[in-house]
């Protein structure tokens, strides 16, 4: 096992490096500077030295290789630099919105959980039922409603729903507040995006412990406890469910590290002041040491819930260890 | 239908309360308190007023600071009525020919942190603006080119002294970005303290601040106008999409947004809400241009040009648009309320916008012929931003298809976009803005001759004549001849060479919850938000 | 590592699918697929009105009418309403069909096409080969789709062509992966071996063992990008960064409704159904392709 750990642990090193190059040379090759958008965006007249002033100060004038080096040695010296827009350190950035984006990634999962698992369950036992279709029916119509277009519907529901039954048209808060400083007001702002991020990733769950549960109802000893003569719900439950779990949960967990920095999109669309917000604002802006080190950030999470889901799996499943 | 008219009469409510003279909006006595929350469309890279030029600055921090001298709060949409902020009376007159300009600044004066105000505070300011030390970002040093030195006689005099005589100076000093910052916080802090820290001497004190989500300011006890401000504080709301920003009015989440709406939001708030909301609208100090690339061959030739602007429907555009966009009045070089912009009169002389439009059509279907560019393809470079540049970009091309014109549209993100624009130069024609904040004609229409930084149309060199009426312009002092060589000018740029097109004005609306009163809009979205006079009617 | 997609095939795929009549399993997709044979309908009346679009549709979908402007539906003949611009939804809806097809198409094929290559390509040559391509597809990997996409679209600007790279790099390597784990199974059974030992060309036990061996997991994950590349697209068009005006496009519509459709719902709701619509039918499709590929399952 010992050596299985090491050697995954290893394969890690070349797939983060290459993420950091690729990083740094896709957001290099991107046309324009943050100066221009910060001095030009606005329509007023800017003298061009002020730009070139800019420019000098952000360091972009250095040799990229320069850039480089210090992008990665910053990973060593736990110094990831300044935002470029703000000029605050880009730890300081990442960490006011850290807890908004787990947050809302903790109860997306719980979400997708609470509507996977049973209904899963449910496709699998009545396979090819008018049940199954609907449930099939109703994860994928999840996968297929696009998640911005299903926030606005939800947020102009809301406000026409409050409007027409109390008289005052209310909508969740925009600003976010910490759930240990005011549990009501933050769960208000986010269980919207939660439900509509949770709905959405439930369908690739739903559909795995479906298949899952297909699989491990054929198995020799749950048709043995079949004919045994077993009531069906406790083979289901005893036998069936816990082995059809394994990959039900490591979906969910990989899905959890992409929630992480993937709600791009529904960030923009409830408001919310998380990391997808703020990778989409430092794209817009050509700010590189931010989205440099929020890409890795993600990248670095979603390496090691990978890890640990397949050292779980090792651990369990003696097998995979000498493939 | 009564959403209509619930729109009209919430809209002779707004119109009252921006004309205030008379009416319900000066009788009432303002109440004290409350916080006012108000969104804003970005955030701001930092609080230096000086370095900065974006509103995403300006909205959250100008209630922090002070200016020399301010646009009138109860008169913002007059571009000629200025007032003392930090100075003693009224805007003085220069002397010595017009190049000294001597200021008594206002006593009793304290910063938030308790330092009393002096002349040398100023001075530092001011030298900070217009004289930055190497290495130091002043945004609009070059509005002051005009400015010889800034001194301080006593503690109580700032003097300017100008190398000749401008017009051009006062509103200057009136931009809204002129921060008054300490002299003790610049000497010990430098000068790049004010974009992280706020000490100022303006209505409000800094608060809080959490990136990406809000600015908070609280109420500053010893502001120097005394029984002001109303309010106790204030939050700005970063969001970043147009649909919440509606919305956060229509769910009362914030009470106003300062940079201006979309008809049809204004439309959908009042229909929803009644006379819960009121909307104030104005001419806005921002035009929308297309930029022909005169770099490319096909757009060399005038004749092309001209056939642009000639396919254009100006006078439809403006009652279509204005339903949709934040676009509305046709005008030409200049801001159109202002008194040296072009009548209708003089307007439809110009190629494009005549009112016989079928004319116009045919004679630029000629003119392409003439030019062998019949069936003209190419493509419009586009701003990505829906409001109103990618609306407005839609239409010009349904525009020219009417002529026959095939024409693609690339759109940009705002980085990106300004790469093409002055760098790479890789566009056929692109949409293009020009938009300031205290409007000053003589200033702004040097967007329209080849040698400015800010034209994007590559014909610097190839129209001196243009130069040279220019030149004219600001050497003229007399108002009424300026007048005459803006027309001149205006044909020339826009008509009989169409280097550029102009499509239409902006035109700002801010539709807001009734209960905020005091605030009156400006013909700038950057103008009138030092927020001393607002109060909350609750 | 381990991923999504590979989990989910792996699960599913470690037989190898029996040869059969094409004719047969399209039977059976009828029988016993009868959310597969909607999902199908729906996808063929989308491939009807795109390649019908200027028989049915009513108007030119870019002719503006400002006359009437955001006309609520059936006003006049406008039986879905029009735009901001006077322009009818339902053409440009008939129209927009067009590129999404196009989008989604294009993407599914060149994606899994070229992750085909790769992970037959890798399991077969084995060795550094292998290593070294696994170990780039894990950095390609390790980025969520959206932001991969998002990243690729501001290098290359936004556009058509741009975005549909966009969305097609992130594909290759899902794609690969599955089809490499399921082609090495192949490497190792006996016949190719035989092949090899009869001195057949490499090229040729590719063709002729080893890919059409791995066609099912190749076609389901072609199934499943289809309308992946339509949402992804749709996603990038609300970001500003997709198709643009005035091409009638799906995203694009949604995207630009955004302004509008609090006063007129009808803008988003028809631009935002159309794109469900597809990608549900895609998916359905998709999932009953899967459920008869897969060898366990039909088994049942």
């Amino acid at each position: 096992m010992g050596k299985y750990i090491l050697k995954r642990v290893l394969l890690m090193i070349p797939t983060l490096l290459g993420a950091a190059i690729l990083v740094f040379l896709l957001l290099r090759m991107a046309p324009g500077d943050i100066c221009a958008v910060r001095f030009l965006g606005t329509g007023m007249a800017v003298a061009e030295d002020q730009i070139q002033l800019c420019r000098e100060q952000l360091g972009l004038d250095k040799p990229q290789i320069i850039q480089f080096f210090d992008f990665v040695w910053g990973y060593f010296i736990f110094d990831l630099g300044n935002s470029m827009w703000t000029g605050q350190p880009v730890t300081h950035e990442i960490a006011i919105r850290f807890e908004l984006s787990m947050q809302v990634a903790i109860m997306a999962t719980i979400v997708a959980t609470v509507i996977a698992i049973p209904l899963g369950i449910l496709s699998a036992v009545r396979q090819n039922s008018m049940t199954d279709y609907l449930v099939r029916g109703f994860a994928i119509a999840g996968i297929a409603i696009p998640s911005f277009w299903l926030g606005l519907m939800i947020i102009l529901g809301l406000l026409i729903v409050t409007q027409s039954w109390f008289g005052e048209p209310w909508m969740p808060p925009i600003q976010f507040k910490s759930i240990w400083e005011d549990p009501a007001h933050n769960l208000a702002q986010l269980v919207w995006p939660a439900v509509a991020t949770g709905y959405r990733y439930s369908a690739v769950a739903t559909r795995m412990t479906r298949s899952a549960m297909l699989e491990v109802l054929r198995e020799d000893y749950v048709r043995t406890a079949r004919a045994k003569g077993m009531v069906e719900k406790i083979v289901i439950n005893r036998h069936a469910l816990k082995n059809a779990l394994l990959p039900v949960v490591t979906i969910l967990a990989l899905e959890f590290a992409f929630l992480m920095g993937g709600l791009v999109v529904t960030e923009q669309v409830f408001n919310l002041n998380g990391l997808g917000n703020l990778m989409v604002d430092g794209v817009e802006r050509q700010d590189f040491t931010m989205t440099q080190n929020l890409v890795m950030l993600v990248v670095i999470i979603f390496v090691f819930t990978n890890l640990l889901t397949d050292l779980a799996y090792a651990w369990l499943d003696p097998r995979i260890r000498y493939s | 239908m009564s959403k209509y008219a619930r729109f009209a009469a919430a809209l002779a409510l707004g119109t009252g309360l921006a004309m205030g003279a008379s009416g319900p909006a000066k009788a009432e006595t303002p109440k004290k308190g409350g916080i006012l929350n108000f969104i804003v469309a970005a955030e701001a890279p930092s609080y230096d007023g000086h370095k900065e030029s974006t509103f995403a600055m300006v909205h959250p921090t100008r209630p922090f600071y002070s200016l020399l001298i301010r646009v009138n709060p109860e008169n913002p949409s007059s571009p000629t009525d200025f007032i003392c902020d930090l100075c003693e009376g009224s805007v003085p007159k220069p002397t010595d020919g017009g190049t000294v300009y001597t200021f008594k600044v206002k006593k009793g004066v304290q910063f938030h942190d308790g330092q009393v105000l002096s002349a040398q505070d100023l001075v530092a300011t001011y030298k900070k603006i217009i004289f930055p030390p190497e290495g130091v970002s002043s945004a609009r040093k070059s509005f002051f080119t005009m400015v010889e030195s800034v001194t301080a006689p006593d503690d109580e005099t700032i003097v300017f002294k100008l190398k000749f005589p401008s017009g051009a100076f006062i509103p200057a000093l009136a931009t809204p970005f002129n921060y008054t910052y300490s002299a003790k916080d610049l000497k010990e802090h430098g000068y790049d303290w004010h974009e992280k820290n706020v000490n100022g001497t303006g209505a409000f004190k800094f608060k809080e601040a959490v990136a990406g989500s809000h600015v908070e300011g609280v109420r500053f006890d010893n502001y120097h106008v005394k029984g002001l401000p109303y309010l106790d504080g204030y939050k700005a709301l970063i969001s970043r999409k147009m649909a919440i920003r509606v919305q956060a009015i229509r769910g009362d989440r914030a009470a106003i947004e300062f940079r201006g709406f979309p008809p049809k939001q204004r439309d959908d708030l009042v229909a929803a809400l009644g006379n819960e909301i009121t909307v104030q609208e104005s001419d806005w100090n921002c035009v929308l241009l297309y930029t022909p690339n005169h770099g490319r061959p096909i757009m060399q030739d005038p004749r092309v040009r001209r056939a642009l602007t000639l396919a254009v429907d100006r006078w439809g555009g403006s009652q279509h648009l204005s339903r949709i966009a934040i676009v509305k009045t046709v005008g030409g070089v200049v801001y159109p309320k202002h008194p040296m912009a072009a009548t209708k009169a003089e307007l439809v002389r110009l190629d494009g916008y005549g009112t016989d439009l079928k004319a116009s059509r045919e004679k630029a279907k000629k003119l392409l012929a003439e030019a062998g560019k019949a069936g003209l393809e190419f493509e419009l470079l586009n701003r990505g931003t829906d409001q109103p540049y990618k609306i407005v970009g839609t239409w010009l091309i349904g525009q020219w298809r009417q002529v026959g014109m095939k024409v693609t549209q690339r759109v940009e993100p705002t980085k990106s976009f300004y790469n093409s624009l002055r760098k790479t130069k890789n566009f056929d024609v692109s949409m293009d803005f020009n938009c300031q904040s205290v409007i000053n004609p003589i200033g702004d229409v040097s967007k329209y001759i080849g040698s400015a930084g800010n034209n994007y149309a590559n014909y610097k060199g190839q129209d001196q004549e243009l130069e040279d009426i220019y030149a004219k312009l600001v050497q003229e002092g007399d108002e009424a001849k300026q007048r005459e060589i803006i027309r001149v000018f205006e044909k020339r740029a826009l008509s009989d060479m169409a280097h550029e097109g102009i499509t239409l004005w902006w035109y700002k609306i801010n539709p807001h919850r009734s209960y905020v009163k005091g605030w009156k809009i400006a013909p700038s979205h950057y103008l009138n938000q030092s927020l001393d006079q607002v109060w909350l009617d609750k | 590592m381990v991923t999504v997609s590979e989990i989910q095939t792996e699960a599913e795929f470690e037989e190898v699918a029996p040869k059969k009549p094409w004719s047969r399993i399209l039977m059976d997709l009828c029988r016993k697929q009868p959310l597969g044979v909607f999902g199908l309908a729906i996808v063929i009346a989308m491939i009807l009105a795109a390649v019908l679009a200027n028989i049915v549709s009513p108007y030119d979908p870019l002719q503006e009418h400002y006359e009437a402007m955001l006309a609520p539906p059936g006003t006049d003949s406008f039986l879905l309403g029009t735009d901001e611009f006077g322009r009818d939804i339902l053409s440009r809806l008939i129209y927009g069909s067009r590129t999404a097809l196009l989008v989604g198409f294009v993407c599914a094929i060149i994606g899994a096409t070229a992750g085909l290559v790769l992970g037959v390509a890798s399991a077969y040559f084995g060795g550094l080969f292998d290593l070294i391509l696994q170990r780039i597809l894990d950095v390609f990997m390790a980025f969520p789709l959206i932001i991969l996409a998002l990243a690729v679209v501001a290098t290359l600007g936004p556009g058509f062509q741009n975005v549909m790279i966009a969305i097609i790099l992130p594909f290759i390597p899902q794609c690969a992966r599955v089809v490499r784990s399921n082609a090495l199974a192949i490497r190792e059974i006996p016949y190719v071996d035989a092949a090899r030992a009869l001195g057949f060309s490499n090229a040729r036990i590719i063709l002729r063992h080893m890919v059409p061996n791995v066609m099912a997991p190749y076609l389901i994950m072609l199934t499943t990008f289809l309308g992946q590349a339509i949402l992804l697209e749709a996603s990038l068009s609300f970001l500003g960064l997709g198709v643009q005006d005035p091409v009638p496009a799906w995203g694009l519509m949604l995207t630009n409704a955004s302004e509008f459709f609090e006063g007129a719902p009808w803008v988003a709701i028809y631009p935002g159904v159309a794109i469900s619509l597809s990608v549900f039918g895609f998916n359905l499709f998709g999932d009953a392709v899967r459920d008869t590929l897969d060898p366990k399952l039909r088994s049942r």
